[in-house]
């Protein structure tokens, strides 16, 4: 059935082209209006620390990797690299520069990513695919390495581990759950606006453009080479910030094995899971990443604790979360968010079937 | 075929499949909102486990824990527990990883139906980092025996962490005195090479400033060889031992490391009896995949191999023969990692005792809990008792001192397992406690910590 309505052309719903007809997005308002004003006093530590923190950061990174895999095409296993880059570049920045306030050496951690991503974004101009995949997975070693290697980058700590030295905007003390909520929540929300009016721009579209066909998009005369650093650089930039928040925000403290590829195949598998091309996804991408072993584990403990064997158990909820994967991925390759929507088509229609 | 039947109406089979998969899935997310089961109890001491049962550290971390659980199962069953307070304990999943572990930290902060929390093993020396702070906020003791930060053992800065039994100087430290030892005096050790090869990571590095001061206290040529992680190729760093000479080498490598610094070694003709590895360097998995070239190489035991010590008898007979261990493979009884779980649980079991003595046989809460942990004290006498001599080091920790005992016993593979070849080593640690006391004073200087006054506690 869905290839029908694939194949047929004049399917839609009301005229193709309606460019003034904006309602208020008002599902969204509320769910922000909810995160901001009734989740820092309801929430308690745990929620906040635990589950949202990471889970918002996760979602920071997911959306910075699919502007360069879902939008731009290129895929990059390099995530967590330049993640490492936007905490260690912001750690920094926070201590060699006195009086910094932190939301300017957020953006300056990763603005410096954004810098690290172009350079590693140049062999694009010359590689495609697997072999452009091979260049990023370098990226991520050499990145690594590098913040093992230079103790100056971690300000010769004798452990190589880096910590917040002042979490404050503007004389507010944000080192309370809810202050580092609220930082992660305003970098996110900030971030994700920017980046759907990003995609929905010129910019945007030349990315897709390139995605969906890159000798075509040479043709009608967009610069591919530019665009493609230029992906890297918005990516990284996006990924540095989620990197920076990640170690002060959630953790506290990192190291460079804090953001090894273990870090960046979570995030690829996000996007993956989640929604390649989609902001939306990412969330949900997140979500089901990092939430959904807890949820396991948290009803495994509770439902089979002390009568199965703590072993089995712990690999029971490791092959659910298996099938679970799968089986949503056979469901719909393109992710959950299109699983989302065709459930909210669905529901409007109800009871009526397409 | 099977393309086209993708596109088909769903057959009611299907549908009934899709409809139990969203049922289980529903159900799963359900439990989680619903009241859990009871699994504690407000008059029971409640003990969160961070455990790693699946992951690229399950190999450690199943024999580890299972030590743990062991140790708490006999307190509970056959001692009726600790003074008569039940220990209740719940395991999450971190497979190791920074994040997993502050989830669970997070999760279980608190306690769990009442039961409160006394401390939190942390296992891992990046999470006893992350937590640092998040520990002294919440007044939640962090216990990480012989890992940690090692300026953390000075505990008018660090009063929430407890680097316990040997902190990583203490490690370097014991290396060299076993060393001198063995050469016949301190006196003897100038002039000698000690070459520490060393895993190129945080951990690896972390002994360098007080081997350095060794050196120049007792005149010993200082040389160090980082290993690049993972370290499964090791001919540049074994080809400058053999060309550099060095009378002792001190291995500070950690997982797969191990074995082929000890199989290079052998290649290169360095002999493994002037190897000494260091705590996360002498387990049974460091050794057996090195063969034959790891007979003779010996290795720093806060927690000693083997299953002849008093409390292994009580354990087997009251715990693992009436089928209620914790471990699947009988064969893990008594080998290193086990152990480690004992040492821990034992030394935390101890502490609880120690605050209860003060607070009254009831369950604790964190700060009751530092307050145990800075009063405990287990002489030989009690380590006797409770059947842990020579396993266990006497151990007294203070206000000013979270390390306690800072000794480690010798011991060496002899090809099929380890045997013991020296006492208790003791750390230097007068030496180097002013390298200590300048990393915590620059670490409240940093964070604007008021610095306890540890006089006016006793």
């Amino acid at each position: 059935m869905s290839i029908l309505s694939h194949s047929l052309p004049a399917a839609h719903d009301s005229a193709p082209v309606e460019l003034l007809r904006r309602r208020l997005p008002w599902v969204l308002l509320a769910l922000l209006a909810v995160a901001f004003g009734l989740v820092p006093w309801l929430g308690d530590d745990y929620w906040l620390n635990a589950i949202l923190i990471p889970f918002l950061v996760l979602s920071l990174a997911g959306l910075g990797l699919n502007l360069l895999t879902g939008y731009t095409g290129q895929t990059s296993v390099g995530a967590a690299g330049f993640m490492a880059v936007g905490a260690f570049a912001t750690y920094g920045l926070l201590l060699r520069v006195p009086g910094l306030p932190l939301p300017l050496a957020l953006a300056g951690g990763g603005l410096i990513a954004a810098g690290v991503g172009f350079v590693f974004g140049i062999p694009s101009n010359r590689i495609k695919g697997f072999y452009l995949m091979v260049t990023t997975l370098a990226a991520q070693f050499f990145l690594e390495w590098v913040f093992t290697k230079f103790p100056w980058f971690y300000n010769y700590a004798s452990s190589g581990t880096i910590s917040a030295p002042r979490l404050e905007v503007f004389g507010h003390d944000l080192h309370s759950p809810t202050g580092r909520y609220l930082l992660t929540l305003s970098c996110v929300v900030l971030l994700t606006w920017v980046a759907v009016n990003l995609v929905r721009s010129q910019i945007g579209r030349n990315w897709m453009a390139i995605r969906d066909m890159d000798t075509a998009a040479a043709v009608i005369g967009i610069p591919v080479d530019r665009y493609k650093r230029l992906a890297f650089a918005v990516s990284s930039f996006y990924l540095g910030v989620a990197g920076a928040l990640w170690a002060f925000a959630y953790l506290g403290t990192a190291s460079a094995g804090s953001f090894d590829i273990n870090r960046s195949f979570q995030i690829l598998f996000i996007i993956i899971i989640g929604g390649m091309g989609s902001i939306a996804g990412n969330f949900v991408g997140a979500a089901f990443i990092s939430l959904l072993p807890l949820l396991l584990n948290y009803a495994g403990q509770n439902l089979l604790g002390g009568n199965v064997d703590a072993g089995q158990l712990q690999n029971l909820q490791k092959i659910i979360f298996g099938v679970l994967i799968i089986w949503f991925l056979i469901k719909e390759p393109e992710g959950l968010i299109r699983l989302l929507t065709h459930l909210r088509e669905r529901l409007a229609r109800w009871p009526l079937r397409f | 075929m099977s393309v086209h039947r993708e596109f088909r109406k769903p057959t009611p089979m299907r549908q009934s499949l899709q409809r139990a998969i969203a049922g289980a899935v529903l159900a799963l997310s359900a439990s989680s909102v619903l009241p859990a089961l009871a699994q504690a109890a407000p008059n029971e001491q409640f003990v969160p486990l961070a455990t790693y049962r699946v992951g690229p550290y399950a190999s450690s971390g199943i024999p580890w824990w299972a030590g743990t659980i062991d140790y708490l199962r006999y307190v509970n069953e056959v001692e009726g527990g600790i003074n008569g307070v039940k220990i209740a304990w719940e395991e999450c999943e971190t497979e190791w990883s920074t994040d997993r572990i502050v989830e669970c930290y997070e999760r279980f902060k608190n306690g769990r139906d009442g039961a409160p929390v006394a401390f939190f093993l942390t296992h891992s020396t990046p999470a006893s980092y992350a937590l640092m702070e998040k520990g002294a906020a919440d007044r939640i003791p962090l216990i990480d025996p012989a890992g940690g930060r090692t300026e953390s053992t000075d505990g008018s800065v660090f009063p929430y962490a407890f680097p316990l039994l040997l902190t990583y100087y203490g490690q370097a430290s014991v290396g060299i005195n076993y060393i001198a030892q063995r050469e016949g005096g301190f006196d003897k050790l100038k002039g000698k090479k000690i070459a520490t090869v060393y895993h190129d990571s945080p951990y690896g590095r972390e002994t360098q400033a007080a081997i350095e001061l060794l050196a120049q206290k007792y005149g010993f040529e200082n040389i160090q060889i980082p290993v690049a992680h993972p370290g499964n190729e090791q001919s540049v760093q074994w080809r400058q031992v053999r060309q550099l000479k060095p009378d002792w080498v001190f291995l500070r490598t950690w997982g797969v490391s191990t074995p082929v610094a000890l199989k290079t070694a052998a290649r290169f003709g360095f002999p493994a009896d002037h190897i000494i590895g260091d705590v996360w360097a002498g387990s049974e998995a460091d050794v057996i995949p090195a063969g034959a070239a790891a007979k003779g190489y010996q290795a720093l035991a806060p927690f000693p191999g083997g299953d002849g010590f008093e409390i292994h008898q009580r354990l087997r007979e009251q715990i693992l023969d009436k089928g209620k261990s914790d471990l699947k493979d009988p064969s893990y009884f008594g080998k290193v990692y086990y152990n480690i779980g004992l040492v821990n649980a034992a030394i935390a079991v101890e502490a609880l005792r120690a605050g209860q003595a003060k607070f009254g046989n009831r369950p604790l809460n964190g700060e009751e809990g530092r307050w145990a942990f800075e009063h405990l004290k287990i002489d030989e006498a009690r380590l006797k008792q409770i059947g842990f001599a020579g396993l266990l080091q006497p151990l007294q920790v203070s206000c000013s001192d979270h390390e306690g005992g800072g000794a480690a016993r010798v011991q060496q593979w002899d090809g099929e397992k380890w045997l013991l070849v020296s006492d208790w080593v003791q750390a230097d640690r007068q030496t180097l406690r002013p390298l200590i006391e300048a990393k915590s004073a620059a670490y409240a200087k940093e964070k604007g910590i008021t610095v306890r006054d540890c006089r006016a506690e006793q």
